[in-house]
C-alpha cells in the first residue's frame, strides 16, 4: 500500500471500524459463503449414509476389487467374466474414450467442409450444405442414433451370407471383420520409421516456412511429407522382410473368428454423433469465416492468390480464432451425448459401469459419483486443450 | 445479528437434522395418501402390461391389486410407476414406490447389501434361450459363438456368462437398457439368440414380427423365482405383502374363487370362515381389517383365476401351471397356514 504523505495533506483519514472496512467485509462474506456451502454439503452426506446404513444398504468403494461375472461385446483391454468390476469400469472408460475421439475427428472434418460449402459461389453445393445443417441438427440425437443402428443392422446380411470383399474383409449384421496385423519382433523398426518420418515432418515444416518468410519460396511440403510418411516404414519392411503377417477371420461356426470386429454398435453411434455435431460444426464454420472482413479476401484477390490459398492461407488463420471458442462447446457435447450409447448397446461407460456394475452391486450412490467425476474429468482435460490451443492461435497484438 | 442466528440454526441443522427417506411405518404413509404406489414394468404381457385403454394388467398388477384389496377394500387404490431394470431397485429404496412387482428375480444379494426383502414368489421362472427356426439349432449346447441379445442389470447377464463358461462356449453379449430395444434388435437379426426368463420370452415374442418364425431350446438354465419386493426396517409391510401372497394361493387351496366367494360365507367349514374373516381376527393381527382376505379374492380372485386370467393357456402367453400349480398337485404353490 502506498498511502499518501500524511504531512501533504494534514491528517490521515481515519481509519474505518472492521465491520465497515471493504476488505474485511468481502472477506467475511465470502467465509461465510464457504462455511453454508461446506455445511450444506456435509448435511446431504451425512443424511445419505445415515439413511443408507438404516436400511442397510451396503455402501464404500470395496466393490470394485471384486469379480464382476459378466462379459462384455468388445473391449480395447483384456476382459471376461472373471474380471473385477474396476477392470469393467475401465472398459466402459475407454470404449467412450475412443468413440469420443473418432467422432470428434470426423465430426471436424465433415463440419469444416459443409461450414465452408454452405458459403460457395455454387448455388446447388450451398443449399445442399443448408438442407444437411437443418436436417441434422432439427432431429433428436437419440433418433438419428436409432436410425443409424436399424438403418446399418436391416439390410445386411447374417453372417452366413456376408458381404465378401476379395476374402480380406467381410461384412454382416454382427459387424465388419478385417484382418489385424501381427507382429514380428523386427517390427518395432517400423515403428521406430514412423516415428523419425513424423519428426522429420516436424522439422521440414519449421523449415519450409523459415525459407518462405526469408526468400519468399515456396516448398511442396504435403507431397514430401507423404513421401515420408509411407516411404520410410516400407523401407524399413523391406529391409527387416517384412516381419508382419495378417490373422485373417475365418468363418467357423455362427460367425467370423479372428481379425479384428468393428461392431455395428459402434459404427451406429460414430456415423450418429459425428454427422449430427458436424451439422453444428458446420454453423460455427460458416461464422467464423463470416467474421473475417471482406476487405481481407479483396486485398488477397488483388495481390493475385488463387482462391484456395486464400481460403487456406488467409481466410482460414483469422476464422479460427473466432471458430475455436463455440467448437470447444461441441466437443464437450458430443463427449457427453456419446453416454446415449446405452439404448443401442454400445458398451460405453454408461451401459457397463452405471447401468450392469451399478445393477449386480446396487451402489448407485457411489457410481453415479464416479461416472459424473469420471465426465466431468474429460469434459474439463477437452477444455484445457482448446483452451491452450485458442491462446497459441489468437491474434498477438502489437 | 439476525444474519448470525440464522447461520448458527443452519449448522445445527446441517449437523444434527436426518430427513428420513420414508418413514418406517409404510402402512401409515399409504392409509395417509389413500393409495399404493406400485413400481411395475415398462411393459411386459401377462405380468405388466398397460392394455389398449390404458389400465395396467397382469399378475404382478394383481399383487399390487389385492394389496389395496387387503389394505383399503378397493383393489383400485393403486398408482403405477413403470420402471426399466436399472432404476427398479433405487425407486423402491428412496422410497418412490411402496412395492416392486415388477418380475424380479429373489437373489441373496438383493435380499441384503441392497436392503430390500422380498416378500415371495408369484412366478417361479427360469431362463431360457430363444432361437429363429431358420437357424435350426436344436440345443443350447449348439451355440457356441453365438451373439446373444438381452436385457441391461439383469440376473440374465450373470447366468449367461455362467452358463457359457461351463460348457466352454464363447458368445458374444449384446446387451440393451429396454426389453423392446433388445426384441428390436434380435428380430434385426444382430443376434442369433435372445435370453430371458422363459415367461418374459414368451411374453416378448409377440412382440416380433412373425412370432411363430421363433422357438424356446429345451434348457433351462437358472432358477428364477419372481416376487414383489419392499424395503428393509417395516416388517408390518413385509408381513401385509407377504401374507396377501399366501392368501391368494390359500384361497384357490379352499376352492374359493371371485364368483362363489359370496356363497362361501356362509360356509360351515371354520378354515374358510377364518379366512374369510367370518370368525376368528386373522386381519387385525396385520393391522388390517378381518374382510381382507375376502376383498382380495373378491376383487382381484385367487392365485389360479389370476394366473389363467393373465398367462394361462387360454391367453397368448399360453404358460402352462408347471412348476406353479398348487403345492398338492405338483407344484411348488405353497401357502402358509393362515391361523
Amino acid at each position: 500500500m502506498n498511502n499518501p504523505d500524511p504531512a501533504l495533506f494534514g491528517s490521515a483519514p481515519p481509519k474505518p471500524s472492521i465491520w465497515n472496512d471493504p476488505f474485511y467485509r468481502s472477506l467475511f462474506f465470502q467465509f461465510s459463503a464457504f462455511v453454508v456451502v461446506v455445511l450444506l454439503g456435509k448435511y446431504l452426506f451425512d443424511n445419505t449414509t445415515e439413511n443408507m446404513a438404516r436400511q442397510g444398504i451396503a455402501s464404500g468403494f470395496g466393490f470394485m476389487g471384486s469379480v464382476s461375472g459378466f462379459d462384455v461385446t468388445s473391449s480395447l483391454v483384456e476382459y471376461n467374466a472373471s474380471s473385477t468390476y474396476g477392470q469393467a469400469f475401465l472398459v466402459g472408460l475407454l470404449n467412450t474414450l475412443l468413440v469420443s475421439a473418432v467422432s470428434i475427428f470426423l465430426a471436424t472434418m465433415i463440419g469444416f467442409v459443409i461450414g465452408i460449402a454452405r458459403l460457395s459461389s455454387n448455388w446447388l453445393i450451398a443449399k445442399m450444405a443448408t438442407v444437411y445443417i437443418e436436417v441434422l441438427r432439427n432431429i433428436p440425437l437419440l433418433l438419428q442414433i436409432f436410425f443409424w443402428y436399424f438403418a446399418v443392422l436391416r439390410p445386411l446380411p447374417s453372417p452366413r451370407q456376408s458381404l465378401d470383399m476379395f476374402d480380406i474383409a467381410f461384412i454382416n449384421n454382427r459387424g465388419l471383420y478385417l484382418p489385424s496385423p501381427v507382429f514380428g519382433d523386427l517390427a518395432i523398426w517400423v515403428l521406430i520409421a514412423l516415428v523419425v518420418a513424423i519428426v522429420a515432418i516436424v522439422f521440414l515444416t519449421r523449415w519450409a516456412k523459415r525459407k518462405q518468410d526469408e526468400t519468399g519460396e515456396t516448398f511442396p511440403l504435403f507431397l514430401t511429407s507423404v513421401g515420408l510418411l509411407i516411404g520410410l516404414p516400407l523401407l524399413a519392411l523391406v529391409v527387416t522382410g517384412f516381419p508382419v503377417h495378417w490373422e485373417m477371420p475365418v468363418l467357423q461356426g455362427f460367425n467370423f473368428r479372428g481379425g479384428l470386429t468393428l461392431i455395428p454398435e459402434f459404427v451406429a453411434l460414430t456415423l450418429a454423433l459425428s454427422t449430427y455435431t458436424a451439422a453444428f460444426i458446420a454453423e460455427v464454420v460458416r461464422a467464423g469465416i463470416q467474421a473475417v472482413p471482406k476487405g481481407q479476401t479483396e486485398a488477397a484477390n488483388a495481390l493475385g492468390l488463387r482462391s484456395g490459398v486464400i481460403l487456406r492461407q488467409v481466410i482460414i488463420p483469422q476464422a479460427m480464432r473466432v471458430i475455436i471458442p463455440p467448437l470447444t462447446n461441441q466437443y464437450l457435447n458430443l463427449t457427453k451425448n456419446s453416454s446415449l450409447a446405452a439404448a443401442i448397446a454400445y458398451p460405453d461407460l454408461v451401459l457397463i459401469f452405471a447401468g450392469t456394475v451399478l445393477m449386480q452391486t446396487g451402489q448407485a450412490v457411489e457410481i453415479i459419483f464416479i461416472t459424473m467425476a469420471v465426465y466431468l474429468l474429460i469434459s474439463l482435460s477437452i477444455a484445457l486443450f482448446m483452451n491452450w490451443y485458442n491462446k497459441r492461435m489468437m491474434l498477438v497484438e502489437r | 445479528m439476525k444474519f448470525f442466528n440464522s447461520l448458527a440454526a443452519l449448522a445445527v441443522l446441517g449437523a444434527t437434522a436426518v430427513v428420513h427417506v420414508a418413514s418406517a411405518a409404510t402402512l401409515d404413509d399409504v392409509m395417509k395418501k389413500g393409495f399404493i404406489q406400485c413400481g411395475v414394468s415398462q411393459g411386459l404381457p401377462g405380468f405388466s402390461n398397460p392394455d389398449e385403454k390404458g389400465n395396467w394388467t397382469g399378475i404382478d398388477i394383481d399383487v399390487c391389486r389385492a394389496v389395496a384389496a387387503a389394505v383399503f377394500g378397493d383393489a383400485n387404490q393403486v398408482k403405477y410407476t413403470p420402471l426399466s431394470a436399472k432404476v427398479r431397485f433405487t425407486a423402491l429404496q428412496s422410497g418412490e414406490i411402496d412395492i416392486l412387482s415388477r418380475n424380479t428375480t429373489w437373489t441373496l444379494t438383493r435380499d441384503t447389501s441392497l436392503g430390500l426383502n422380498f416378500a415371495g414368489v408369484n412366478y417361479y421362472d427360469g431362463q431360457g434361450f430363444m432361437v429363429p427356426k431358420k437357424l435350426g439349432v436344436k440345443s443350447a449346447k449348439e451355440l457356441d459363438g453365438a451373439a446373444v441379445c438381452t436385457n441391461l442389470g439383469t440376473t440374465t447377464e450373470l447366468n449367461m456368462s455362467d452358463y457359457f463358461a461351463a460348457n466352454k462356449m464363447k458368445y458374444t453379449p449384446v446387451v440393451f437398457e429396454k426389453a423392446d430395444e433388445v426384441v428390436a434388435a434380435y428380430d434385426a437379426g444382430r443376434c442369433d439368440v435372445y435370453t430371458t426368463d422363459r415367461s418374459g420370452l414368451a411374453a416378448q415374442r409377440l412382440k416380433m414380427k412373425d412370432p411363430d418364425a421363433h422357438t424356446v431350446l429345451p434348457e433351462t438354465i437358472s432358477k428364477e423365482p419372481l416376487g414383489p419386493v419392499v424395503r428393509h426396517g417395516d416388517d408390518q409391510w413385509l408381513d401385509i405383502v407377504k401374507w396377501t401372497l399366501f392368501a391368494m394361493v390359500e384361497a384357490e387351496e379352499q376352492g374359493i374363487t371371485s364368483k362363489n366367494v359370496d356363497d362361501k360365507l356362509k360356509s360351515d367349514n371354520p378354515a374358510t370362515k377364518r379366512l374369510l374373516g367370518v370368525e376368528g381376527d386373522m386381519g387385525e393381527k396385520l393391522g388390517l381389517s378381518n374382510k381382507w382376505i375376502y376383498n382380495i379374492v373378491k376383487q382381484v380372485g385367487n392365485y389360479g383365476e389370476s394366473f389363467d386370467k393373465h398367462v394361462g393357456p387360454n391367453t397368448p402367453l399360453k404358460l402352462t401351471r408347471g412348476v406353479n400349480a398348487l403345492w398338492n398337485k405338483g407344484g411348488l404353490m405353497y401357502p402358509m397356514p393362515i391361523r
